[in-house]
């Protein structure tokens, strides 16, 4: 009974670390595709993250000026993605890729020519990287049947950014429902000329979008190789921006079933991660590559089955072009 | 405001070579200056760097057949995105389907031992493309069918044929007694000719190069693509989806079904890059052999116009970048692979989706000059 708590905790608390740069990036993209912009290239904006908080942080041995570099990162290139798709009415699918495409070949390009380690940053030390919050208590607590190991296993020694996001999470619920900003996110999300015509600027608010969207991948890109990892290594997202917006349209474009989703992805993955070489009964060992490929089945199974047509925000992908 | 393309000479028009030579020359200039950038970043210099490129690419015959050997990956993988963007469909899927499509022409050369390569080669062209196709169906049928956004099930299904092509050449296709995960060596009887090999017959050299026959089954591919959109029904029909789905229903053409014609195409012209890669060139089934061709192909189909002499330039374009690029490593120690896709990420950028950067600019100076001509016209 006690191992077979711990076990589901260790699961727990396995799913709350994969699951975090997930939810980050899929709330990245429920707000900007919430204000009308498709966003393919969440993936390449936590890669760019990931390397230049590495970088900096490696640098100057300050994991917070790293986390800056990172979402300085995102930012940068939302605006570039900004510019492309509402400025210059481009294709959101098309920049969206360019940017995953670009940023996997510059970070590693920059690695190569700044760390001359093979396209990777240097290990960072201790002292370098975003730190995981001490609780009190837990000594106190360790005697206490359930209570004790939950407290110690699930919230204690948590790294910053796992609570910041879940800060993020209920902030966004209530930003995008409750405030006048995510009234008008949405609307522009639905109807931008019905936005245009109240006399808001639609391209403004888009950007504005996008800004959070950078912000929220740099942060996801900087949990990835500062917080949860020790540096930058190639292709270290792994298809996580993707999975994102799985989650995201899975979620229907909404934060509590988007967050769903993303816990839901990351539970296959810490799954996933005990069961290879474990022998199953009847079946003996699944060859790793088919344990490796379960988030990925799950993704297509449920986007089949369970959605049904989803339905993505009206004016989402198409560029705003006021008429004259 | 649509003035682009009218007429020649017409007070105020814009002549059409703007629209598909200037403009795109423009953009692929911006992304070569922001390339130039990097490479300055990186602390070489740009100039030299870039004519380097160039020359490795097309300096000299063997490097001529290095760039086309790309070409012909790009060209396929190029028309594999645009018969789908005819369809209003977006295959990101390309790398899985090549992935796949490689496998077919594998298992075709393998089983098929002592056969004469003729033979050999048409099966295998019909294997890569029905494993191609089919790979493409499973996203095809979800999204006709469920909705189910392809964009999304393409990019999950690349990365389930990359582990089911790791598990497969790991576990069950290795050659026996090997480390490295591949299959064994094909009977040299079987290997699709190189094009040095094949023009010998009519004593023609040239220096050996990986290019090969698929080449030339790459450019009847072209021919083919034009000939299935522009003077078939079932062109039309696709043509029409893509343009106006609701239109296409009161037509009487079903949706579902050219969405999954469309994708089966484009899975089929994907998986040819197998018959180039594995049949022509590694003449066994490799690991990761497709390295990012469908993506690639994305940026040629939209560089290109999804019009088949487009894709042909475009591919081409993208053969010197990665042939010359390639190249670049051994000279410089700064300087690795990756370069390449910085440099077809900034092509992509600006190219596809900045596409119209300095439309505005370009047509008022034309329109401007236009309009001066004529008044001199008329005063004259």
């Amino acid at each position: 009974m006690e191992d077979a708590l711990l076990l589901a905790l260790q699961l727990l608390s396995a799913t709350i670390r994969v699951a975090t740069p997930l939810v980050l990036a899929a709330f990245a993209g429920l707000y900007c595709e919430r204000a009308g912009v498709v966003d393919i290239g969440l993936e390449g904006k936590m890669l760019a993250g990931a390397f230049f908080s590495a970088a900096v942080a490696s640098a100057t041995l300050n994991p917070w000026l790293g986390l800056l570099a990172g979402i300085a990162a995102g930012v940068a290139l939302a605006l570039v993605h900004g510019f492309a798709c509402i400025t210059h009415n481009g294709n959101q699918v098309v920049s969206g890729m360019a940017i995953n495409i670009l940023v996997a070949g510059l970070a590693p390009t920059l690695a190569y020519a700044w760390f001359q380690q093979g396209g990777q940053t240097p290990l960072l030390p201790a002292q370098a990287r975003i730190p995981a919050v001490e609780l009190p208590g837990v000594e106190a607590l360790a005697g206490i049947p359930v209570l004790g190991p939950i407290y110690r296993e699930l919230f204690d020694g948590n790294n910053v950014l796992i609570w910041v996001t879940l800060v993020l999470v209920v902030a966004t619920q209530w930003v995008l429902y409750r405030s006048r900003f995510g009234l008008r996110l949405r609307a522009v999300g639905e109807n931008p000329a019905a936005v245009d015509t109240a006399g808001l600027s639609v391209a403004k608010l888009r950007y504005q979008a996008l800004l959070v969207t950078g912000v929220l991948t740099g942060m996801a890109g900087s949990y990835l190789s500062t917080g949860h990892g020790a540096g930058f290594v190639r292709d270290m997202t792994a298809g996580k921006g993707y999975l994102a917006l799985a989650a995201l349209i899975f979620g229907k474009w909404r934060p509590g079933p988007t967050l769903f989703a993303c816990l839901l992805f990351a539970f296959t993955d810490a799954v996933q991660v005990r069961l290879q070489g474990v022998v199953l009964p009847g079946i003996g060992v699944i060859p790793v590559q088919f344990i490796q490929m379960l988030p990925y089945v799950l993704t297509v199974l449920l986007l089949a089955g369970f959605v049904g047509k989803a339905v993505a925000p009206k004016a989402s992908g198409i560029p705003y072009v006021k008429e004259r | 405001m649509l003035l682009s393309g009218s007429g020649k000479g017409q007070p105020g028009a814009v002549p059409g070579w703007v629209g598909y030579a200037l403009l795109p020359v423009l953009n692929l200039l911006a992304a070569f200056v922001l390339s130039g950038l990097v490479i300055l970043v990186i602390g070489e210099n740009p100039v030299d760097v870039l004519s380097l490129l160039l020359s490795e690419a097309l300096g000299y015959p063997e490097a001529i057949g290095y760039t086309l050997y790309y070409t012909t990956d790009y060209i396929f993988t190029g028309l594999a995105v645009a018969i789908a963007f005819h369809c209003g469909l977006f295959n990101i899927g390309g790398e899985g389907q090549a992935y796949l499509g490689g496998l077919g022409a594998g298992l075709v050369a393998l089983a098929l031992t002592g056969w004469p390569w003729p033979v050999v080669a048409l099966l295998a062209v019909l294997a890569s493309a029905l494993f191609g196709a089919a790979w493409a169906f499973i996203p095809a049928w979800l999204q006709a069918k469920r909705g189910s956004h392809i964009v999304i099930t393409t990019i999950m299904f690349n990365f389930i044929a990359a582990s089911i092509m790791t598990w497969l050449l790991v576990d069950v296709l290795i050659r026996p007694g090997s480390q490295s995960p591949e299959t064994r060596e094909f009977d040299p009887g079987v290997w699709l000719p190189s094009m040095d090999r094949a023009l010998g017959w009519f004593g023609i050299t040239i220096p050996a190069s990986p290019l090969n026959l698929s080449f030339l089954w790459a450019l009847a591919c072209c021919l083919l693509f034009h000939v299935f959109l522009r003077r078939t029904r079932w062109g039309y029909e696709l043509r029409t989806v893509g343009r106006n789905e609701r239109a296409a229903v009161y037509a009487g053409i079903s949706p579902a079904r050219n969405i999954v014609v469309a994708m089966l195409i484009s899975g089929a012209l994907a998986g040819f890059v197998g018959v180039n890669e594995i049949l022509g060139v590694q003449h066994r089934v490799i690991l990761n052999f497709t390295g990012g061709v469908g993506f690639v192909g994305i940026a040629v189909a939209l560089m290109g116009r999804n019009h088949p002499v487009g894709i042909i330039l475009a591919a081409l374009l993208f053969g010197v970048l990665a042939q010359g690029g390639g190249q670049l490593s051994f000279e410089y120690p700064t300087i690795n692979r990756e370069l390449v896709m910085v440099i077809q990420g900034l092509v992509i950028l600006f190219a596809g989706a900045m596409e119209n950067l300095f439309k505005p600019q370009v047509e008022a100076l034309f329109r401007r000059r236009g309009t001066v001509a004529a008044s001199n016209a008329g005063r004259g």
